[in-house]
């Protein structure tokens, strides 16, 4: 097979962090390659240098016979690299033909020829297999058609790789499938994709070779059909699973969290569910599941329409987030960035906002008393900061995720929500994490954790509750829990 | 400290002492103690609001009404006093009162059903400003008693009464903002509102806050300005959210919220108080005069958007590494 794109000892680095560790990679033409690791791993940052979004800081790209120092945006859409991001580039209000050709319309002089855009749509979509009016406004779209829309804008620009960044995240069983045809489809046009996912089953359906990375350097490139998911595993986390946790052996108590029978929203139905005191209860599910709406609806965020929460045996009806910090829950949201620290300002006010009128007299803030909540957390955290009144937005995500959870300790809850605790954080950084909540059900907190990965869910939790489409379709005890297992229960294809 | 680091603390600091020098070189009578008093009282006004814009822009909001909010408050403390005969003081609270109001509705507009600042405020602007005509008929309200003529136009001393309000306002102003736990909730609400109420701020409570204080602030600036021009005019502090926004904004204060200190804004105050004072001296006219502002509040933004998009490409690399 001819070799199409290859990667020679490409570097990224970032303040603390190396992304990407002289990683070396070929890419045939017409394959599908899959990109396999952790998060953090390194995956995205590659994706990045193949579109030019970032530069590398050493290394070189090889497309075709000629080498590159770096991609720029313009220079991989001219040489035929497009990227399928998870949030899609359309503009929702145009239709699907003008998406298409966004920013290279067909004209007639001045004028936008629309009917011969029209007829062109039609027939790259009829080459696709796609039974779609190419008039239709986007915005109207379900996700799996506006993904489809992005792949056709990919290919009317004669794409020659096509990188797709978890393309079936968002997708039903039943689009998936129509994907899968559609990426064959691309693959007889001569396109070569490169495809990221974190699901390993499907990647035995679809790929034809797989390159594993981990903690931002390469670890091997395998043919699909000479390996096994196991393999994969053990290339992918590079230990075997267990070490990775911390171990705990607390007691586990009384009922701390009762929540009864909880409908909210489009999504969340008829949800029970009991955390003990000392518990950890992990939720695993795909995305979109309604585990962070569960959340969200239980920290009083958003709101539910029916159902019953009980807190230490006292019904609580939490309408804000206040309220709820008030009866003693904590909930660290999955994006750090958006909800989780306030990027502008610095640590010591990040770390005191929440129990910030614990520390004031009559109002007035005593900043000795302050300074001393400060430093006692960023020792006990460890967290990597030159000082208390550093900005948040310069430190390292893991970091970052330190000062919400010192917030969180801060505040004196006793129940802790974790959705995606540790996401996009570097493995150190999650030991100590791990460690911490371990800490609070020593304590005898109550825990929640939401996660998507598999060995975290099951490395941490006492019990697993795996939801699909609104509903807990199933409980796994610590002991009976495999990755197949959840999979299946999240996938829908099995009831327990 | 790096060079760049200290331009984005004190350059602001830096820009004053050149335009003090400027004008002293250019000019003659520039210099003096009574002229820096005099620029002071100029300000004073215009000081006064703009620690209530600190406030609102903090939070990532705007308010174009406070030119309209100084005018209804001189206009019906006038009218109480003059045709009412109403004690001056219990006049100028009731005024004061009325337009801490307003700033009350303005607030609740904006939270409750979630209208653009910059609309809602537009539309109080008009609608306030369409108030104080109504109030006086159109006319202006003459025939205030002298004897409280001194809150616009006194002295203690060398130093005129505005300067002493308004500094004490700053004084409060800033004691709230640093010290005080709701004072972290501006910062917080402005940084991102989301994370804000995530962490049990009640960030529906400080938006309506931040109006109230600001429109609280109109009213005692009102009266100074009433007084000062003893009258009350339906036409007073027309385009005054001009000034106000330039001096916050050119005080440090980013209008995409959670950034600046309320020192920086009286530095800010009085840039714009030394530019207009020392232009007039150098006998600039005023429509060249309205040029030089303008552009002063385009430069001041720009060199915010420009400093934000620097910080926005240090964050984006470093989110680069996540998934």
């Amino acid at each position: 097979m001819k070799e199409l794109l290859e990667l020679r000892s490409v570097r990224k680095l970032y303040p603390g962090v190396i992304a990407m560790n002289d990683i070396s990679l070929k890419i045939n033409q017409g394959e599908v390659h899959a990109l396999l690791g952790e998060n953090g791993a390194g995956k995205s940052t590659l994706i990045k240098v193949l579109a030019g979004a970032i530069e590398p800081n050493g290394g070189e790209i090889i497309f075709e016979g000629k080498s590159y120092s770096h991609m720029t945006p313009i220079l991989a859409q001219q040489l035929g690299i497009g990227v399928i991001y998870q949030e899609f580039n359309l503009v929702p209000s145009l239709s699907i033909s003008e998406n298409i050709f966004l920013g290279n319309e067909l004209r007639n002089g001045i004028l936008i020829n629309k009917k011969k855009m029209l007829q062109e749509s039609k027939d790259l979509l009829r080459s696709l297999e796609i039974d779609i009016d190419p008039s239709t406004i986007v915005r109207e779209l379900s996700v799996a058609f506006q993904q489809i829309v992005e792949i056709a804008k990919a290919v009317s620009r004669n794409v020659k790789v096509l990188i797709m960044d978890e393309p079936t995240a968002p997708l039903t069983n039943h689009e998936i499938e129509a994907m899968f045809k559609l990426v064959r489809k691309l693959v007889e046009k001569n396109v070569t994709i490169i495809y990221i996912s974190h699901r390993l089953e499907e990647l035995f359906e679809i790929a034809d070779r797989v390159t594993v990375l981990r903690d931002g350097a390469y670890i091997a490139t395998k043919n699909i059909n000479e390996t096994t998911k196991d393999e994969l595993v053990n290339l992918m986390v590079g230990r075997p699973l267990t070490e990775q946790y911390p171990k705990r052996d607390n007691p586990i108590g009384e009922v701390v969290l009762d929540v009864k029978n909880i409908y909210a929203g489009p999504i969340l139905k008829d949800v029970s569910f009991q955390v003990r005191a000392g518990e950890v209860v992990g939720f695993s599910g795909l995305i979109g599941a309604g585990r962070t709406e569960l959340m969200r609806v239980i920290f009083g965020a958003d709101a539910k329409t029916s159902g019953e929460i009980t807190l230490y045996g006292e019904k609580i009806n939490c309408t804000s987030p206040a309220d709820a910090i008030s009866k003693g829950i904590a909930l660290i949201p999955e994006d750090r960035k958006l909800q989780g620290v306030l990027l502008k300002m610095s640590v010591s006010n990040n770390i005191t906002l929440t129990s910030i009128r614990q520390l004031t007299k009559f109002s007035i803030l005593n900043n000795k008393r302050e300074m001393k909540v400060v430093s006692h957390f960023i020792n006990k955290l460890r967290i990597k900061t030159p000082g208390s009144q550093q900005l948040v937005k310069n430190l390292s995500g893991g970091n970052q995720q330190k000062v919400v959870l010192a917030k969180w300790l801060a505040s004196n809850c006793k129940v802790f929500l974790f959705d995606e605790p540790t996401r996009g954080i570097d493995v150190g950084a999650k030991f100590e994490i791990y460690q911490l909540i371990n800490e609070l059900v020593g304590q005898g907190s109550a825990v929640v954790i939401v996660s998507s990965e598999l060995p975290e869910i099951i490395g941490m939790s006492d019990r697993i509750l795996v939801m699909n489409d609104g509903c807990i379709v199933g409980e796994l005890s610590k002991g009976e829990c495999t990755q197949q297992k959840i999979m299946n229960l999240a996938s829908g294809r099995m009831v327990v | 400290m790096n060079s760049k680091q200290f331009f984005r603390k004190y350059g602001i600091l830096v820009v004053l002492v050149l335009l003090i020098l400027f004008f002293s070189a250019m000019t003659s009578s520039f210099l003096s103690v009574q002229n820096l008093f005099n620029i002071l009282r100029q300000v004073s006004i215009t000081g006064i609001v703009a620690v209530g814009m600190t406030y609102v822009l903090l939070t990532g909001g705007l308010d174009l009404s406070v030119g309209s909010l100084l005018a209804v408050t001189g206009v019906t403390a006038s009218m109480l006093i003059v045709k009412q005969n109403v004690n001056p003081w219990v006049a100028m609270l009731a005024a004061i009162l009325f337009t801490t109001l307003l700033g009350v509705v303005t607030g609740l507009i904006i939270q409750k059903i979630d209208l653009p600042p910059m609309i809602a405020t537009l539309g109080m602007m008009t609608i306030v400003r369409g108030l104080s005509f109504i109030i006086t008929g159109g006319l202006p309200v003459y025939g205030l008693p002298a004897a409280f003529a001194m809150i616009g136009q006194g002295y203690v001393w060398v130093i005129p009464i505005p300067v002493i309000i308004m500094v004490i306002v700053f004084i409060v102003g800033a004691f709230v903002l640093n010290k005080t736990y709701f004072g972290r909730y501006f910062y917080a609400m402005g940084g991102n509102q989301e994370a804000a109420r995530l962490a049990g701020v009640n960030v529906n409570r400080i938006k309506v806050a931040t109006y109230t204080i600001n429109a609280f602030l109109c009213g005692i600036a009102g009266i100074i300005l009433m007084f000062r021009i003893n009258s009350g005019q339906p036409t007073a502090a027309t385009g005054m959210e001009m000034d106000v926004i330039t001096a916050t904004v050119l005080g440090g204060v980013s209008l995409s919220g959670g950034e600046g200190r309320i020192t920086g804004v009286l530095v800010g105050c009085i840039i714009m108080g030394v530019l207009s004072n020392g232009l007039i001296i150098m006998n600039v006219g005023e429509y060249y005069q309205m040029v030089v502002k303008g552009l002063v509040l385009v430069l001041a933004v720009s060199f915010d958007k420009i400093s934000q998009r620097n910080t926005m490409k240090n964050v984006s690399m470093k989110t680069v590494k996540a998934v």
